[in-house]
């Protein structure tokens, strides 16, 4: 659980956000010194304890499978900064 | 008569009679606010003829005989955090990102206190995607603490109980993930609770953590707080997290019978870090509760210290994942991009505050590849330990009394650049969110000088909050602090 090994640059990317290197520097910083204060889990010991995802124990929630009313087309693309043909538009992904 | 002095239960009771109109009372928050938000920035926007629209059909409502056994809230003029979906109206939990998005729909507890009659109005200010602790975090300006505007009003539900507490409307709906409805109410000095999780719906609310978010009220004093809960709460096929539990009668349960009562101090919240003032404050509200009648006796949560690290692994791992939907393709202000993945980075770089790219970057890596089970089955694991302690303290009494904030209201800019600072002010707050269970915080004194608000807690027992709220409304009917008000 060494933190010498966080490299911001590396992490930033694969969160898929663009720094500033003042960000870099500053960011990469702080987040060493969180990372220092989290090692403190290390001094428990965890060996025989179940992981706990959520408070309240839960099952899969099922209902009926029947059309609900829901937003139409041009609502839910009312939002998005490029359109058209009733589709969202992103830049070309495959040459 | 001073309108927008009045709580929840003075108005409804003064709009059953005629006496005042729900256009009245909005008017009085609408007036209030233009005297004072300018000094207090508590809200981001404010449609007013959509809340003068609401009031006087609430005002119609109730000349044809609507009464508030059915609609609880008819007429009551209602704050929300920036974090909310209304219909046709903005979101944009305080961030860049969202631009001039406005909501499709209305979330599931704008629903009900549409139901319920209530006049939801504004949106108020928190920090960005409700990470942080003061409510700096902003990308529209700080919100200042009405009794200090130099301090900061805690966070991130900052906005709601700034805006409760100047008196700009009669209740606030926040939000609290690791103490951000409970730290502001202290701090600011009014009620706040955060209900057990699965208690309210999170359907149409911008999801930070989703195993820690709750919806819950904060309000000038615990009725009108219980009345908001009784509004909000209950089961939706919506949210599939939430708990097909009967809402009790939050108000009716209110009485100051504390007889029989166990109140469970835990010795790892106290001594060392909390203010001298804080403290001697919370023991005389200690003694207040045994010469009320309830009995105290210390009990222990031996993981209480792995708290803050354990949350700051669970919240920002699921932050990492929700905040992914922000990526400049569906809606949102979008930074163009050769290729998709050059748009996300650079909409996210300058979409996001600090803060947020913190959270997300830590996140993102204690998810990562060859670090998962170190930190995050690690902490997930810890949150079982730290559920135990929880479990096994409230059998034995019905509820844990302790400080809310180790402090009162610090000056704004003062935690800005140490975050860990920052997140260790949530370290009463945050085992509650981790396990599950409820919480209120209710003001319990004030400091000398500078005069500061300073917060009571009480932690309940999973689906207890109406028991809570009881215990919360004896202390309050005992003392005077709910009836301070603040000169602006």
């Amino acid at each position: 659980m060494s933190n010498s090994d966080f490299d911001i640059k590396y992490v930033a990317n694969l969160a898929r956000i663009r720094l500033t290197s003042d960000q870099e520097a500053r960011l990469g910083s702080q987040l060493g010194d969180i990372l220092g204060y989290i090692k403190k889990l290390e001094e428990l010991d965890i060996s025989n304890v179940e992981p706990m995802a959520h408070a309240v124990p839960l099952h899969n929630v099922m209902r009926a499978d029947q059309v609900q009313p829901s937003i139409t087309n041009e609502e839910a693309l009312a939002n998005a900064p490029k359109t058209a043909n009733g589709l969202f538009i992103v830049p070309k992904i495959v040459e | 008569m001073i309108l927008h002095e009045l709580t929840i239960g003075e108005l409804t009771a003064k709009l059953a009679s005629k006496e005042v109109s729900s256009r009245e009372a909005m008017l009085a928050c609408l007036d209030r606010i233009d005297a004072v938000d300018n000094r207090i920035n508590a809200f981001i926007s404010l449609d007013r003829e959509d809340a003068l629209g609401q009031a006087e059909a609430a005002d119609a409502a109730l000349a044809k005989g609507a009464s508030h056994n059915e609609q609880s809230l008819l007429g009551v003029p209602v704050s929300l955090k920036d974090i909310f979906c209304v219909k046709n109206q903005p979101a944009n939990c305080a961030s860049k990102i969202l631009g001039d998005f406005l909501s499709p729909y209305d979330g599931s507890v704008v629903q009900k206190l549409k139901q319920a009659g209530a006049v939801i109005f504004g949106r108020v200010n928190m920090d960005e995607f409700a990470m942080g602790s003061s409510t700096e975090n902003s990308a529209f300006g700080r919100t200042c603490n009405p009794w200090d505007l130099e301090r900061v009003p805690g966070g991130s539900s900052g906005g709601c109980a700034a805006s409760v507490v100047a008196q700009e409307c009669f209740g606030s709906i926040g939000t609290d993930t690791g103490g951000s409805i409970r730290q502001p109410s202290a701090l600011c000095g009014c009620v706040g609770i955060k209900p057990t999780y699965g208690r309210v719906s999170r359907f149409g609310v911008i999801a930070f953590a989703s195993s820690l978010d709750q919806v819950g009220p904060m309000a000038r004093n615990v009725h009108d707080t219980a009345a908001l809960l009784g509004a909000i709460a209950g089961h939706d096929p919506k949210d599939s997290t939430s708990v097909p539990a009967e809402v009790p009668d939050y108000v009716g349960g209110l009485d100051v019978n504390l007889d029989g009562i166990k109140l469970g101090l835990p010795k790892e919240f106290l001594g060392a870090g909390i203010d001298p003032e804080v403290q001697s404050i919370f023991d005389a509200a200690v003694r207040q509760y045994e010469a009320l009648g309830a009995e105290i006796q210390e009990i222990s949560l031996p993981h209480t210290e792995y708290g803050v690290a354990t949350y700051y692994i669970l919240a920002t791992a699921e932050a990492s994942a929700n905040l992914a939907r922000f990526d400049g393709v569906r809606y949102g202000d979008r930074v163009e991009g050769d290729d998709p993945f050059a748009l996300y980075c650079n909409t996210r770089g300058k979409g996001f505050g600090d803060e947020v790219k913190r959270r997300i970057i830590l996140g993102t890596y204690v998810l990562s590849s060859g670090y998962y089970d170190a930190y995050y089955i690690r902490a997930q694991k810890v949150r079982s330990l730290i559920k135990q302690d929880f479990d096994q303290a409230l059998e034995k009494v019905d509820a844990l009394i302790t400080p809310t904030v180790p402090y009162t209201a610090f000056k704004a800019g003062e935690k800005t650049d140490d975050p860990l600072q920052m997140y260790l002010s949530d370290i009463f707050t945050i085992s509650c969110n981790l396990t599950g269970t409820c919480g209120v915080s209710l003001p319990c004194g004030f400091t000398s000088s500078p005069k500061l608000p300073v917060g009571l807690q009480l932690l309940g027992k999973p689906f207890g909050e109406q028991e809570l709220l009881k215990i919360a409304y004896a202390y309050e009917q005992a003392t005077p602090w709910h009836k301070e008000r603040v000169m602006l």
